[in-house]
């Protein structure tokens, strides 16, 4: 029997601690340890990105991030993208947009989406495209998150 | 009033839909979302073999192991009918769904299940499968229908014979179905253009983001709780109780949102085995499969093998059409090539024709519906063909598609006459449509470029659905219906009733109940949630005006003749005037809440959609690389309840069609392998692989339903790899009659003569 380790992090901008067994992934350990139960696994092998979080503020699948990594390290996740009641823009413009239908892959794409807006405020199509490459949506065809993620990149350039 | 008249104020709109926000913030609680206390975690135990006999199974180490607390097979299930019956969506074997559970005496795929665990966690589970030991005889796989029909081939079940063919031996083929009608002979006699071909398809997957799970919990009575992501909740009680032979009502079955379905969460694989475990263990199991068990033994819809041979005369009105499709069943009987038969000619009017489909077993996974089951492998022999007719004929493409136009009174291949449909309008639309007529860019050293065009109908389903509309004391409205809601439907469903009762989308409250709350309610599939429960939602809010108007005419004290509902009004024959909040308020001292109900087999209330789907490619000659430039998807939704929802339906199943038509193939070793049960391998198109996407709702209202609903979840898969070999050929003048356009297979085709 494997023996736990003890790890102190920081999830979306609180300090938590938790124990895991070393094979465990973060994507585990935030779903069933921490109930971050928006963190979804749709592959377990990085090839979907439903299970996207920041990970010391880099884009990252969490199904491929051990959990005794993230000691010292900062996680933020789709629980954290709202400020109390009020929708972050990239979520506010997926509902409005339609962008969601099943919404299984929506907290991936809503964290890929914050990542590109963050280095780049002002994105063309293409580099939207290219950015969210990496997350599978399987209903939307795409072009509803893709004209989403415009018009949040619009209204926060504005704001 | 009819629905061609009526003016609507929120019908039509696009609110934000109810449970978007839970969707946003990461709330929303999935299949795999769920747990309870003392909670086991059930894995299963797949063949890595295609084809063998199960020669023994020990399962005593794995039973030892401390923190295992249950280890089933097929034992563990009890025998059932073997036979075809109505259960599920559609017809079912008990016997075949049960051995494709857990298999006994044969396992059939690679992937398919023998033994489960549940255990104190997921990894010692996991560990606990390792402990199982299964001796095999392996046995040669049949991997394709071509090689299943051979003379000689192995046979995977030794008792099946042909349905549909009197006297017939064990085969492979499980049934054979024909629909034909005229004189082919005299057709291709007056022909002026004639082309054959035998199309290729491979086998695909629905794709869905989720992956299946269950939650089960038995209680000491017996009486168990299920969760689990499905489209039908109802479905899979029947299924449940069907394979461990227990009464409907000692199952409830808790519908969580679904990541994604496509047809193929209408059937059961986990929840059974959750179910039986949780029976022997005394303990909550829950189950969650992995994205390789999805591959293996999940989904698909058929590879297929079509023969199609099609006249025209000179005018290029279709004189005769002669099919013979073969698609794989996968390892159990049921592919969907009666859909097939029934979608290869839907679109045209046809006088002589000859269409058979054979249901051939292979070792593959058993198929599930996807999407317009069937159709889409069918409208690609078709659409590419009728498009090489048009080339001959010098025809235009769509032209040559308006002059065989299905229309009202037209009898369709599968017998009845249609009644209004929007095929020639959709034909208007994509001829005049800018699409049609932009500049292509000119060849460019090696890339050249086309435009393709295909159509494609579906006939969607109607059965049954209920609902419960209650009004609230403040004027407000809880919406119940049983349709798990998969791309927005409860919003379409509220928005009905808010129409109806003069409300805001927003008043109305819509939720999915569990089986025990609500009415039998048929899967989401088959289009049919807005049209059908809709209907029922329709229905339900006319039962609560009849109440609204008695209320009233109970606080005026008068007769309640001449009373109407309007606006969220009663309106007295004086014009006197009563709000719905207003009744609503009062009606504990006039009777009682107020709750409308209503059940319907909308059966009397669908009608068929069609689409189209205009594409623009680049093909890279020196690589074989086709880039889609343009997609303009059309489609008739009858009435679009919520626009940007059907929206949705569009252009998500014409990218479906697009990865269908461009990339999307099981590829089996010559063993039967799985050798691509990944995301990475199995590649579904992500956002770099598309542009966006125009979706262009025509509207010619379902003159069968009350709001002239047409399902729209189906029909826009059916046309893009039809419109994408047409694109490719216009592009490079080579008709290749092989899905997927793959880098490799259009490379070879362009470096041979053909």
């Amino acid at each position: 029997m494997a023996t736990k380790n003890h790890i102190s992090t920081t999830i979306n901008g609180e300090s938590k601690e938790f124990l895991c067994e070393p094979r465990q992934t973060l994507l585990e350990v935030l779903r069933d340890e921490l109930d971050l139960k928006g963190v979804k696994e749709g592959c377990g092998t990085g090839d979907c990105g439903s299970c996207s979080v920041m990970f010391d503020k880099r884009l990252a699948c969490s199904c491929l991030i051990l959990a005794v990594e993230a000691e010292g390290r900062t996680v933020e996740t789709v629980e954290g993208m709202a400020s109390g009641e009020t929708l972050h823009p990239l979520q506010r413009q997926f509902l409005e947009h339609a962008a969601l239908q099943c919404g299984i892959c929506t907290p991936g794409f809503l964290i890929a989406g914050k990542a590109l807006l963050e280095k780049n405020p002002d994105p063309d199509e293409a580099e939207i495209r290219l950015a969210l490459a990496g997350n599978l949506c399987r209903c939307t065809g795409y072009d509803k998150i893709v004209r989403a993620v415009q018009d949040a990149a619009r209204e926060m350039r504005n704001s | 009033m009819k629905t061609s008249e009526r003016e609507f104020k929120v019908i039509g709109t696009r609110p934000v839909r109810h449970d978007g926000i839970d969707k946003v913030t990461g709330r929303a609680l999935y299949g795999a979302d769920h747990s309870l206390p003392g909670m086991l975690h059930g894995r299963v135990l797949r063949s890595p073999h295609a084809h063998a006999r199960i020669l023994s199974i020990d399962t005593s180490r794995a039973q030892a192991m401390p923190g295992v607390h249950a280890v089933i097979t097929g034992d563990d299930l009890p025998s059932v009918p073997d036979r075809t019956e109505a259960l599920g969506e559609g017809t079912t074997n008990a016997n075949d769904l049960s051995n494709n559970l857990l298999a006994k005496g044969k396992v059939l795929y690679d992937g398919h299940a023998l033994a489960a665990v549940a255990a104190t966690s997921a990894h010692l589970a996991e560990e606990a499968l390792d402990k199982i030991e299964v001796q095999y005889e392996v046995l040669p796989p049949v991997m394709d229908v071509r090689a299943a029909v051979a003379e000689g081939a192995p046979l995977l079940h030794e008792t099946l014979r042909t349905a549909g063919v009197p006297e017939s031996k064990p085969s492979n083929i499980a049934k054979v179905i024909e629909f034909a009608r005229g004189d082919l002979d005299e057709g291709f006699a007056a022909a002026s253009v004639i082309v054959e071909r035998e199309f290729t398809t491979a086998m695909v997957h629905q794709g869905y983001i989720e992956p299946h799970n269950a939650l089960a919990k038995v209680d000491a009575d017996g009486q168990i709780t299920l969760w689990c992501s499905t489209q039908g909740s109802f479905d899979i009680r029947s299924l449940c109780a069907k394979v461990l032979q227990i009464p409907l009502s000692r199952l409830k079955v808790i519908p969580a949102e679904i990541g994604g379905g496509f047809g193929g969460k209408t059937t059961v694989y986990l929840e059974p085995l959750a179910i039986r475990m949780s029976q022997i263990s005394g303990r909550p199991v829950h189950m969650v499969m992995s994205r390789n068990e999805v591959l293996r033994a999940t989904g698909p819809t058929s590879g297929s093998v079509i023969r199609l041979k099609m006249g025209a005369n000179a005018h290029g009105k279709i004189v005769a059409a002669d099919a013979l499709l073969d698609y794989e069943a996968g390892a159990f009987p049921g592919s969907p090539v009666l859909m097939g038969a029934v979608v290869i000619f839907a679109p045209y009017a046809l006088e002589n024709f000859r269409i058979v489909g054979r249901d051939i077993v292979v070792n593959r996974p058993r198929t599930a519906a996807y999407r317009a089951p069937g159709g889409t492998n069918a409208a690609f022999a078709s659409e590419t063909l009728l498009d090489e007719l048009a080339e001959k004929l010098a025809i235009d493409p769509i032209e040559i598609r308006r002059r065989n136009a299905t229309c009202e009174g037209v009898q369709a291949p599968w017998g009845p006459r249609m009644q209004k449909v929007g095929y020639e309008e959709l034909l208007d639309a994509a001829q005049s449509h800018p699409h049609y007529s932009a500049e292509l860019p000119p060849p460019n050293g090696p890339l050249v470029y086309g435009r393709g065009f295909a159509g494609g109908g579906w006939g969607n389903a109607g059965l049954q659905s209920s609902a419960i509309l209650s009004v609230n004391n403040d004027g407000t409205a809880t919406l119940v219906t049983g349709s798990p809601d998969i791309g927005g439907s409860r919003t379409s469903c509220a928005m009905i009733a808010a129409e109806e009762l003069g409300l805001e989308a927003a008043d109305v409250r819509p939720s999915v109940a569990d089986t025990d709350t609500i009415g039998y309610t048929d899967v989401t599939g088959g289009s049919r949630v807005t049209m059908a429960t809709g209907l029922a939602v329709f229905e339900a809010a006319q039962d609560v005006k009849r109440q609204l108007r008695e209320r009233a005419a109970r606080m005026w004290e008068c007769p309640e003749e001449g009373i109407v509902f309007e606006d969220g009004d009663a309106i007295r024959p004086n014009g006197e005037r009563l709000s719905l909040a207003a009744i609503a308020g009062k009606a504990g001292r006039t009777g009682g809440p107020v709750i409308g109900r209503a059940t319907v087999n909308a059966n009397r209330a669908n009608g068929p959609s069609f689409a189209g789907f205009l594409v623009d490619v680049e093909v890279d000659t020196e690589t074989g690389k086709v880039g889609i430039l343009r997609g303009t998807v059309f489609q008739d939704a009858g009435r679009a309840i919520h626009p940007a929802y059907v929206e949705g339906q569009m252009q998500g199943g014409s990218v479906q069609g697009i990865g269908w038509g461009l990339g999307e193939e099981y590829i089996y070793s010559n063993e039967g392998k799985l050798e691509n049960a990944s995301l990475l391998d199995y590649r579904i198109p992500t956002a770099l692989d598309v542009p966006l996407i125009e979706a262009v709702i025509i509207e010619c209202p379902n003159p069968a339903h009350p709001l002239g609903i047409r399902g729209v979840g189906e029909a826009s898969i059916v046309p893009p790899p039809a419109a994408i070999a047409n694109a490719v050929a216009a592009a490079t003048g080579k008709r290749l009659p092989v899905l997927p356009l793959s880098p490799p297979r259009v490379h070879a085709a362009l470096q041979t003569g053909d």
